[in-house]
């Protein structure tokens, strides 16, 4: 899939734009382990599914931060503990300085003005016996003391114009909709509150491509509109490189690389995102084949039971025997201008030998 | 529709020439390109939208099943019969005649007489006002007991159904037709409400497992994160979210269980542990028809016959409601 870079992105841009802006959402060492039980009457704790692990990043104003990584290396789970619908084993969220994982009552209840979500599935994320206008006004209803001057509904009509939907389909019910206008009115309930923050988890991986690129194009015009900040999570490469300006690459539960869009897409230090990055098609016939692509071998190891050290050096071409040893933590390293969680990162695109070597650190597991 | 719709629309703007009617007056102007068209399903006026409610399909589903115009029928006469038996019979059904004791049926008493010589029809048409009582009264106190134990067991899961599942559990294993005799044949004075208050004790069990089920299946979608993400309480999110999308099946399952009490009723009545005389109801005809079956076996048809129209026309019309308010079984 190919989808045409945004203008900001073909300008080029080493330097991060957003790093002078306030920070609206500071998360440290964020930590959620799953906990394995056996037993029916007497459970016993056997073990624990490490979905999220010592996460760290900081959200910008009006800045999109992406999240990348295959499925089920936590990237769900890390827009739940944001949301607050889960609750982390450790770590730090702080909204505008105020600590978010704290906050209780009328004080949580306040902070979720300010962030809030749109869901995967625009099938699912709409309550199928509500009306569209309930729906959206449903921020309004638990938010009391936000209701709009010029009235609810007239809000509702508004959310729903600048979401590019009809206002006049109020009275509508979800089913009624197709996919990307679900999505859309999914967008105008995240809106309704004027949030600052929106985490938006795989926005639109359940939407074909042709709707994809206009749902993003609408999160794209709001972010400019009102200011907002995005956490973007996907699984598609292309589509975050559309809308970020920062990513991060998840990998069973942990950041691998953090760095803006340009560092992340053009220079990637670490040998997992390098390998995903040379797994996305090129959509150029004639360029194809040129490029190296990697084979990881074996599949992901089990969050329930991560490899000592690094958690890529079981599927990792580089790995040594400091991978074993010792956890590479997500820091500068010399030559890389991104944060990287790489014992030996270095932004070589090409790395000497690496398809054929992919497979020789196998049986190092 | 939805992919197919997507794709014209998509068709369309590429080249250029989406213009809907619809179009909306977009106040933001850089916001979103075009809509996405309208499906041509719902597309058809401005007027009738309010009426696309799940529960407003649902009643036009209906009017279109036959079954539940037969059944529906039946129930309206049946109900009338329990409401008002005058309409169908001016004969009071306490004046009898024993010298025309087991008449079969004919002109003047079309349903023949019974052993006191009554008239057997006005007997039959007032059986019914007990029977539907009971079948009432059971189901609505199970249905508003199975909403309140299974709301909660399915929403909360954890420590709270594992407790209530249990007892559901407990009372399910006791066969209500057994613990309704037991239970009913200590009991000495028994009229309509003692009979249902007993088969309420015994029979919540299914109505609360089938409403914890569904509860459960909608207890984790999207829509119910949305809201707790907008920081709705529990409450909100039970009426709001969970009870729509999670009533459906126990309301169908009611309906037909109404039809399954109304048996019930006539089967303990029948063995002696239901309604006592001087009531009248169905299930006492049957006791009292089956020393004649042989002999006079109109005294057992004519019972029989509306024990089981009425609990056949409940039956239907539950699965009719239920196939309704499934919103699978309509796309």
């Amino acid at each position: 899939m190919s989808l045409p870079e945004t203008t900001s992105a073909a300008a080029g841009r080493g330097e991060d734009p957003f790093a002078d802006a306030e920070v609206v959402l500071d998360v440290q060492n964020l930590v959620k382990h799953f906990p394995l039980t056996q037993g029916i009457v007497f459970q016993r704790r056997v073990g624990a599914v490490q979905a999220v692990d010592d996460v760290s990043f900081q959200l910008r104003r009006g800045e999109t931060l992406g999240i990348v990584g295959e499925s089920g290396c936590g990237k769900s789970t890390l827009a739940k503990l944001l949301m607050r619908l889960e609750d982390p084993d450790a770590g730090a969220v702080s909204f505008r300085g105020e600590d978010f994982l704290a906050a209780k009552g009328e004080h949580l209840r306040r902070l979720r003005r300010k962030i809030q979500i749109i869901f995967q599935d625009p099938y699912t994320s709409l309550n199928p016996r509500m009306s569209v206008g309930d729906i959206i006004a449903e921020p309004f209803s638990l938010h009391p003391e936000e209701k709009p001057a010029q009235g609810v509904r007239n809000r509702v009509k508004e959310l729903l114009a600048l979401v590019g939907l009809n206002p006049d389909h109020i009275n509508r019910y979800p089913h009624q909709f197709s996919g990307g206008q679900r999505q859309r009115i999914g967008i105008a309930r995240g809106l309704a509150l004027n949030p600052d923050v929106i985490i938006c988890d795989e926005p639109v991986s359940a939407l074909d491509v042709s709707v994809q690129a206009q749902v993003m194009n609408l999160l794209d015009d709001l972010q400019q509109q009102l200011g907002l900040s995005y956490i973007f999570i996907a699984h598609d490469l292309s589509v975050v490189r559309h809308i970020a300006d920062r990513v991060g690459v998840m990998y069973l539960g942990r950041l691998a690389e953090l760095g803006t869009e340009e560092e992340i897409y053009r220079e990637p230090s670490h040998p997992y995102t390098q390998a995903l990055l040379s797994a996305v098609p090129v959509p150029d016939p004639t360029l194809r084949g040129q490029r190296e692509q990697i084979v990881l071998a074996g599949d992901p190891p089990n969050p329930a039971d991560p490899p000592s050290g690094c958690r890529f050096r079981t599927r990792c071409w580089k790995a040594t025997d400091i991978c074993t040893t010792q956890e590479p933590q997500l820091v500068s390293r010399p030559g890389v201008s991104q944060l990287s969680a790489c014992h030996h990162a270095a932004p070589d695109w090409e790395v000497e030998g690496a398809p054929d070597d992919a497979r020789r650190n196998d049986d190092s597991a | 529709m939805s992919e197919k719709t997507e794709l014209d629309d998509a068709a369309a703007r590429t080249d250029g020439t989406a213009t809907h009617p619809t179009a909306p007056a977009s106040s933001t102007g850089s916001a979103a390109a075009t809509p996405d068209a309208p499906d041509p399903a719902g597309g058809s006026g401005g007027g009738k939208e309010t009426e696309a409610s799940l529960w407003a399909d649902a009643w036009r589903s209906l009017r279109r099943n036959p079954w539940f115009l037969v059944s529906g029928a039946l129930l309206v006469v049946i109900v009338a019969m329990a409401i008002v038996p005058q309409l169908f019979t001016s004969v009071d059904p306490g004046s009898c005649d024993l010298s025309k004791s087991r008449q079969a049926p004919s002109a003047e008493h079309w349903f023949g007489t019974d052993i006191q010589g009554c008239d057997y029809y006005t007997r039959v048409i007032h059986g019914a006002r007990n029977s539907m009582i009971v079948g009432v009264v059971v189901s609505i106190g199970v249905f508003a007991f199975a909403v309140v134990v299974g709301l909660l067991a399915g929403y909360f899961g954890g420590w709270v159904d594992g407790l209530l599942s249990r007892i559901t559990d407990m009372i399910f294993a006791i066969p209500y037709m057994l613990g309704a005799l037991v239970f009913l044949n200590i009991i000495d004075t028994r009229g309509p409400i003692q009979v249902a208050l007993v088969l309420m004790l015994f029979t919540w069990p299914t109505s609360a497992r089938l409403m914890r089920g569904s509860v459960m299946s909608v207890v984790n979608s999207e829509y119910v994160m949305a809201a707790k993400a907008l920081g709705a309480g529990h409450l909100t999110i039970m009426r709001r979210h969970i009870l729509p999308n999670s009533l459906g099946p126990l309301i169908g399952y009611s309906t037909v269980f109404i039809g399954i009490i109304i048996g019930a009723e006539a089967t303990l009545t029948f063995l002696g542990v239901g309604l006592q005389l001087p009531a009248i109801s169905w299930g006492l005809q049957l006791t009292d028809a089956q020393s004649y079956v042989t002999s006079s076996p109109h005294l057992l048809l004519f019972p029989v016959i509306f024990v089981g129209v009425t609990v056949f026309a409940f039956m239907t019309l539950g699965d009719a409601v239920r196939d309704a308010l499934d919103p699978k079984s309509k796309r």
